[in-house]
């Protein structure tokens, strides 16, 4: 038995050498089929994050001479390890899409110092200069789309109070829920918005129940930072409260309630990623960028917003798309315990690594991060 | 209360609500598993039933329009699978606990495998009735939209108690769960009583799937469960096998799952993850309280592997 298993290793390791040998040479061109393998953390069409990577997945598909392979509901400990070998030794492939944030560190990074010849991209991580040089993280400013979100929810809202369904108080779901706050107050200096934690990625009967309390304070235009926004959105459209979307486009669930959403674009930039290993160029490391780089973008407007709310909204993402930018975080923020958090007169661009360690809640949330 | 508010008096009113809401698939898992198991068996599989209930429901529900022909399809799901533990079951030297961990872990693999198709489409949901009307609060009203199936697994408690005190068929189970010898002496077939008990169990367990999907949370998913088939097979434990008990430990599990998110969106915002614990911190409490050195289990069924 134990001799079998080995010998059994060595072949693969072998096979491995060969297939590598050769994707090496042929990658620029794609003369060979070449193959990307994707990795997911929940089911591939939850309506949701997944859903959204898996959308990106189908895009590259199209293209000819790629070959993808995926694999669903993969934990974040050692199993994305053994998936990742398995892609490479098995199926060949040569560049991988581990796409949930806890796979970077330690998995993925050590996967890549393991196969140094193909490449990894990791999305949400923070790839550092001590990271290798074949691993790289991207991730895209979606706290653009969720303030585009807030404008319109702000002006939709008729009792000024919104409502938000978060997993977990990490530092890319408190910028969402600020970004929807900040993004609020401009279309309506008074309005509020009370943040819900579930204490995970998908809890479908706590997400109802958040949806439901919220409604019940007087909470009329909701929006949510889970993995499925399905159970948010269908049960606050029952009970007659707006909705934005999160992930993806939701609005076939609720096509009279759903405002507009923040949404991945995972679909223009995969391509994007694989033309440029194709011509040879190498992908920065540390890749990140927002509706102007098209990484996120928003939804359609639904029948219920406003012409005023659809100029705001529609002039902001021009700051957006401009070469100058637009900052959310300007200096002279205040947190929701009346604590300075950005010091007046700095204001942080969107590309501030500062903001990704975020840790507060700004003034106009009603909630605590712990 | 211009804008709609009503404050601090949201948090009774969630509990209330999540009582109603959230307790339904508690009960008829634990009403199904309080059948079972007085018959001498336990069925750990009732999540894998339960997920699978969920999904059928959804699927048939979907397919041909109609949500009770949903509810309908769940339950003899619900009731194959129970055969199937069944039938395991009755061969010589077969643990029945082990039957049922393999089983949930084959329900809810193939409801994820059969139900890919299904998170995407919206199936029609079951009706709510509007038990509000005398009131203008709009968030008491919401409360009170309940769903028929609720008040069928309220009305099921005591006529299930009803049934194991003055019925034939309750006499039987007790007495298979009791002394399987007992039964054979009296000429009946202790592994057919069972086969039909954990039948009857896995029905109702596949109807409490067919809630969630067709009504509350009301859409199929593969997190849909998250773990309350197996916290209802617990309860049955928590209740002394008394089905009246199992109504009320359905209702406390419901309104504390309630707590958690209530509680934060009235301000209280420290210590969330605590109160969304606070279901089992309270089987816990009891379960402390309750239990005694002196003596076993009050009401266990004598031929239970847990007890024997």
């Amino acid at each position: 038995m134990e001799f079998g298993r080995i010998s059994r290793r060595h072949l693969l390791q072998g096979g491995a050498a060969l297939t590598l040998g050769a994707a090496a040479g042929a990658r620029p061109s794609f003369a060979a089929e070449t193959t990307i393998g994707f990795i997911y953390v929940g089911s591939r069409d939850d309506y949701g994050y997944n859903q959204a990577h898996a959308q990106g997945a189908a895009a590259l598909k199209k293209i000819p001479g790629l070959k993808v392979v995926e694999e669903e509901k993969v934990p974040e400990t050692d199993a994305v390890e053994k998936t990742i070998e398995s892609m490479i030794n098995l199926d060949g492939a040569t560049l991988l899409f581990p796409t949930s944030f806890g796979y970077y560190n330690p998995h993925m990074v050590k996967m890549a110092n393991k196969f140094p010849k193909l490449h990894f991209e990791h999305c949400g991580g923070l790839w550092s200069d001590k990271d290798p040089k074949n691993a790289g993280s991207y991730f895209g400013y979606i706290d653009e789309a969720q303030y585009i979100s807030g404008i319109v929810a702000g002006y939709t809202s008729k009792s000024g109070k919104l409502g938000f369904v978060a997993a977990k108080p990490i530092p890319q779901v408190l910028r969402n829920i600020n970004a929807f706050a900040l993004g609020a107050r401009l279309a309506n200096p008074k309005a509020t918005t009370q943040v819900i934690f579930t204490g995970d990625w998908s809890m479908p009967v706590k997400e109802a129940e958040a949806t439901n309390s919220l409604i019940d304070q007087g909470v009329d235009v909701l929006t949510c930072h889970v993995d499925g926004p399905k159970t948010m959105v269908e049960n606050a459209a029952r009970r007659g409260a707006m909705v934005c979307g999160y992930h993806v486009n939701q609005s076939p669930l609720a096509p009279k309630a759903y405002l507009t959403g923040a949404e991945w674009n995972w679909e223009a930039l995969y391509p994007k990623f694989v033309k440029m290993i194709a011509a040879g160029e190498s992908i920065p490391n540390f890749y990140r960028g927002g509706l102007k780089e098209e990484i996120v973008k928003t939804s359609p407007y639904g029948e219920a917003v406003s012409a005023e709310a659809r100029k705001r909204a529609d002039d902001v993402k021009a700051k957006f798309l401009s070469a100058d930018g637009y900052a959310i975080f300007k200096g002279g923020l205040v947190d929701n315990k009346g604590k300075t958090v950005i010091a007046a007169g700095t204001d942080r661009g969107q590309k501030d690594p500062e903001l990704e360690k975020m840790d507060y809640l700004v003034e106009g949330v009603v909630g605590a991060t712990s | 209360m211009a804008d709609g508010s009503i404050g601090l008096w949201t948090v009774p009113l969630a509990v209330l609500g999540g009582a109603i809401r959230v307790s339904t698939p508690f009960l008829f898992v634990s009403l199904g598993e309080c059948i079972t198991e007085r018959s001498g068996r336990i069925n750990l599989g009732l999540e894998g039933t339960l997920v699978m209930g969920a999904m059928s429901a959804y699927g048939i529900s979907y397919l041909t329009g109609s949500p009770w022909l949903g509810v309908f399809a769940a339950g003899i799901t619900g009731a194959l699978l129970g055969a199937l533990h069944a039938g395991i079951c009755s061969l010589p030297r077969v643990n029945d606990i082990a039957v049922g961990i393999a089983l949930m872990l084959f329900g809810t693999g193939l409801a994820f495998y059969l139900g890919k198709p299904l998170i995407e489409p919206t199936a029609p949901r079951l009706p709510a009735i509007d038990f509000g009307w005398w009131s203008d609060i709009p968030q008491l009203r919401a409360a009170l939209r309940i769903n028929v199936m609720f008040l069928i697994g309220v009305a099921l408690a005591p006529i299930l108690y009803w049934a194991f005190r003055t019925t034939r068929w309750g006499l039987l189970i007790r007495t298979a769960g009791e002394s399987s010898d007992a039964a054979r002496a009296m000429g009946y077939s202790v592994l057919l009583i069972r086969l039909r008990a954990t039948m009857v169990g896995g029905f109702l367990a596949g109807i409490g799937g067919s809630f969630l999907s067709l009504f509350y949370p009301g859409s199929w998913n593969e997190g849909l469960s998250s773990g309350q088939g197996i916290t209802a097979v617990a309860l049955v434990i928590f209740a002394r096998w008394d089905p009246l008990l199992c109504l009320w430990a359905s209702l406390a599990f419901g309104g504390a799952a309630a707590l958690g998110p209530a509680l934060q969106s009235v301000g209280v915002t420290s210590g969330y993850h605590l109160f969304n614990a606070a279901p089992y911190i309270l089987t816990l409490a009891i379960m402390i309280i309750t239990c005694s050195p002196k003596r076993t289990l009050t009401g266990a069924p004598a031929e239970l592997s847990i007890t024997r």
